[in-house]
């Protein structure tokens, strides 16, 4: 029997293993891998995806319990960047090797919405399953209240990192946290 | 340019296959390899590459729509060398850094690190080797892009001026951009004089650079190792002996074999792959394998064991790596005498992309996609296994998931390409976390012995240290007088005004595979010494600050950052309910001082971390942003590892698996970590490990002000709060 779900907006049919966990339906099946295999028992969030609205663990999730529901994957929050956490990971210059980021925007992307303007206790416990390994944690952080304060997709603050990335001024750099 | 050229290069060979058109200027900087810089380098193997060989540093293609193109030869693991290096030659060229790219070189011979005799990215060598080269190969393609311009315009090279990526001529107000003049300076010849900016003009160096891989890195888009896909691939997974050194002994496939999508089941030299149609289905299938093992030598060892041969090997002399004055003679002498034995375990890296290869074997070539820190190793590693001339092989460097060493080894690589040639397909090798947790290069598990004389006034007479761990460098070839100096750099630098220093190394080979972890033998004993020394200090009822200020009045650089991490945390400044702890370690040729300030529950045996502060002095700083991250990075790394890093021993085996049981510092647990930079003018040095060792010691002396317990093991354990 065919799995049925949405997928990013688009409807999907797969027939595979229905206890296949959704991370390998996405990465090796789909070809989508921008979602991230990390520990595969729910340890570290690399692999979070948005199910019905909700971040999941989807390396523990299998396929078949996705059948009828909204799953978007970092590829699917926006197409150009322009998502506001995005954004404020572009502005804050987040990732280090990257690995872990795409299940933090993942992860952070979900908390905005239940809670638009969460405080740093707040954001520590919602990314609390969300390991990296570099260390990004601070800037994780700032970052998340930065994307609480754009409150609409603007493509265009995106373009700071569409080719090279600009310089940041370097009192705009102390101010946001760097250095400390 | 004593005895260094530029070289055009042969554009055939380097732009086949490449993504570049055929036109525009392309040039290439070889630098001749160089002796190593600096006496005291602490290197990997075989530094000393032999003289002549030439090294290609750094190419720039400057294409005819203005694209500058920066071939970075070195592994992105999120170091921001891509970035770093992309800046450097960016400033000399003046060209417009919106148009500026980047691309991985191929592992070739060219591009020798000219401290590894290979090509790789490791030891904090990267800007550091590379500043000069690069600064030099975009001067030169900036001096031949005015160069063809002043002969467009018939004017003087000396009447131009350029900006960014514009060459201008001010008598007559004309103006070209680098692009339209690239394919005529492409044809000049490479000048041998070559002007460097003053740095007073630098526009991009010492400024805070947003990374070029941020965008890829926030979509989902940048292609690690383990993302790679190439048609009809397979995927595949390792089945290895549990017990270091052990073998197959026989395996049945049978019941693996029986689950659909599993194409083959085959044993290759590190155990039993099986190869399916998606990972999960090969993962599946490894569990229902039945493999005897024959678990070898080392089945019985534990880490207790192994705890007792370094302490039975510390209990005897060992190489001296350093002595000073007459510590035996003066040890009697001394008004009061301490004695401290210090002790870390095993560490695995845990990258958080686990270890991973796509390989394509066929009979006319090999093509390798690596996450890999060690391109010359993972081609030699492939060339060696498929018989193919090294010329056939091709290294394709992905962005890694994260390296601190680990990926300096091939492990990996031999896997992949093994089965891709056994089954005649591409196949990516995929590691699961237990893989990579279980079977990893570790830091390794080391022992310190030390003995302290003080003079009546409590001032350190005497300082003797013996290091009893197995060698890095034993992996690469025999060592003399079983001496490796990995294992005592550092603790051989004691940098102290002590009269009387010895410091020796005892080998002690535990059987478990040991290599390059962020910042290597630093790691553990800027830990020791630094520990040590505050025991000096309370003995001695000094202030550990002061102490150190004194015992470094003719050690400027270790002074500068220690006064100014003591002054930005306000040492001495009473901070209630808060305990402080201070060290100084200088490593990789750079100099990082740390207060950490921490609250005890001693009721609840548990701390926190409230503040890490940091002063720095690393050379001229390229990128102050990336230096932020990179010491916040390593605060959290050896944070980790000094209150939960521990690889245990049992049966032979690691009894760790997972981050349960391995852990990592969570967000929550993030302390604020201000950077101070000191302003230098000397060349930068690289800034991706001198921040993890003084974390440690600076953390325990924390708690030593708190509590009057001196934590002389790591990691930290609850009992050691109480
Ligand atoms: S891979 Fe799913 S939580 Fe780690
Ligand atoms: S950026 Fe490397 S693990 Fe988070």
């Amino acid at each position: 029997m065919p799995i049925e779900f949405t997928l990013n907006a688009k409807p999907q049919r797969l027939n595979v293993a229905p206890n296949m966990p959704l991370l390998w339906v996405l990465r090796d099946i789909l070809g989508m891998t921008g979602t991230k295999f990390g520990c595969g028992m729910a340890l570290c969030g690399a692999c979070t995806v948005h199910i019905n609205g909700e971040a999941a663990r989807s390396c523990v999730t299998p396929v078949s319990s996705v059948a009828g529901k909204q799953v978007v994957t970092i590829e699917g929050l926006s197409e150009d960047r322009s998502h506001p956490v995005q954004q404020a990971w572009i502005e804050l210059d987040v990732p280090q090797c990257g690995y872990c980021q795409s299940g933090q925007i993942m992860s952070a992307a979900a908390l905005l919405v239940k809670n638009p303007q969460p405080s740093d206790a707040e954001i520590d416990d919602a990314m609390r399953g969300n390991i990296c390994r570099c260390g990004t944690y601070h800037r994780i952080r700032l970052a998340i209240h930065r994307a609480a304060r754009l409150k609409e997709p603007r493509a265009e603050s995106a373009k700071a990192g569409l080719g090279g990335g600009e310089l940041l001024p370097t009192a705009e750099f102390a101010a946001q946290g760097g250095g400390k | 340019m004593s005895g260094r050229e530029l070289q055009r290069i042969d554009r055939r060979s380097f732009l086949k296959g490449g993504s570049l058109g055929a036109t525009g200027l392309l040039i290439g900087f070889y630098l001749p390899a160089l002796q190593q810089a600096h006496a005291a380098d602490s290197v990997t193997p075989n530094s000393a590459a032999p003289g002549g060989r030439v090294t290609l540093n750094a190419w720039i293609h400057v294409s005819p729509d203005d694209t500058v193109t920066i071939f970075i030869d070195k592994s992105e693991m999120g170091q921001s060398i891509l970035t770093g290096l992309a800046m450097i030659a960016a400033d000399e060229l003046e060209c417009d850094w919106q148009k500026v790219r980047t691309e991985f070189a191929p592992a070739d011979k060219v591009y020798f690190n000219p401290q590894f005799g290979a090509q790789g990215t490791g030891a904090s060598t990267a800007t550091r080797t590379s500043w000069e080269p690069l600064r030099k190969a975009g001067a030169a393609a900036r001096l031949m892009l005015v160069q063809a311009a002043a002969q467009k315009w018939g004017a003087e090279v000396s009447e131009c001026r350029t900006e960014k990526g514009t060459i201008l001529h001010a008598k007559t107000g004309r103006r070209s951009t680098y692009g339209s003049v690239a394919e005529a300076a492409g044809k000049l010849p490479v000048p041998q004089e070559i002007p460097l900016k003053d740095p007073r003009d630098f526009r991009i160096i010492g400024k805070p650079t947003r990374r070029l891989d941020t965008p890829d890195k926030v979509s989902g888009r940048t292609q690690f190792g383990i993302d790679v896909r190439r048609e009809n691939m397979l995927y595949a997974v390792v089945a290895r002996c549990p017990v270091f050194g052990g073998k197959v002994a026989s395996f049945d496939a049978g019941r693996a074999k029986a689950i659909p999508g599993v194409r083959h089941v085959l044993q290759i030299s590190s155990g039993v792959a099986v190869v399916a149609d998606d990972t999960w289905t090969a993962m599946e299938a490894r569990r229902a394998l039945d493999v005897k093992w024959d678990e070898g030598p080392n089945a019985g060892a534990t880490s207790e064991t192994i705890r007792k041969l370094f302490a039975e090997r510390a209990s005897h002399p060992g190489h001296v790596a350093r002595k000073d004055g007459d510590p035996e003679t003066q040890i009697e002498r001394a008004a009061r005498k301490i004695e401290a034995v210090y002790e870390v375990p095993f560490l695995a890296h845990a990258t958080m992309e686990p270890q991973n290869c796509t390989a394509d074997v066929t009979a006319a070539r090999c093509d390798v996609w690596a996450p890999t820190q060690n391109q010359t190793n993972a081609q030699k590693t492939a060339a060696d296994i498929t018989g193919l001339d090294l010329s056939k092989v091709f290294v394709h460097t992905t962005f890694l998931g994260g390296g601190f060493g680990r990926r300096f080894e091939s492990d990996y690589v031999s896997d992949a390409v093994e089965v891709s040639k056994a089954v005649g397909k591409p196949v990516k090798v995929t590691w699961s976390r237990e893989d990579d947790i279980q079977h990893d290069f570790y830091r390794t598990a080391s022992y310190a012995r030390f003995t302290a004389g003080l003079d009546a006034e409590g001032w350190p007479t005497v300082w003797m240290n013996r290091i009893a761990c197995p060698s890095i460098m034993a992996r690469f070839g025999p060592l003399k007088d079983n001496f490796d100096s990995r294992s005592v750099e550092i603790c051989d630098a004691v940098p102290y005004a002590v009269p009387n220093i010895l410091v020796d190394y005892q080998l002690a080979d535990a059987g478990i595979p040991i290599g390059f972890w962020r910042s290597v033998g630093a790691s553990q004993n800027g830990f020791f010494l630094e520990s040590f020394i505050d025991e000096i200090a309370a003995e001695g009822n000094k202030d550990p600050y002061e102490l150190r200020r004194r015992l470094l009045r003719n050690s400027p650089r270790h002074l500068r950052v220690l006064e100014t991490a003591a002054e930005k945390a306000g040492w001495g400044v009473p901070a209630p309910g808060r305990f402080r702890g201070i060290a100084v370690v200088s490593s990789y040729f750079g100099y990082v001082a740390q207060v950490v300030e921490i609250s005890v529950d001693r009721s609840k045996r548990s701390l926190i971390v409230h503040r890490v502060v940091c002063a720095l002095d690393c050379g001229r700083a390229v990128n102050p942003s990336s230096i932020d991250a990179q010491v916040k990075s390593s605060v959290v790394y050896a944070l980790t590892a000094a209150l939960h890093g521990e690889i245990t021993i049992d049966h032979g085996r690691v009894q760790q698996s997972n981050f349960h049981d391995y852990q990592m510092l969570r967000i929550a647990d993030m302390p604020v970590v201000d950077v101070h930079i000191i302003p230098s003018e000397l060349a930068p040095t690289g800034t991706g490990e001198f921040a993890v060792p003084p974390v440690a010691p600076a953390l325990c002396n924390a708690i030593f002000a708190a509590t009057g317990r001196r934590i002389r093991r790591l990691p930290i354990r609850p009992e050691d709060l109480a």
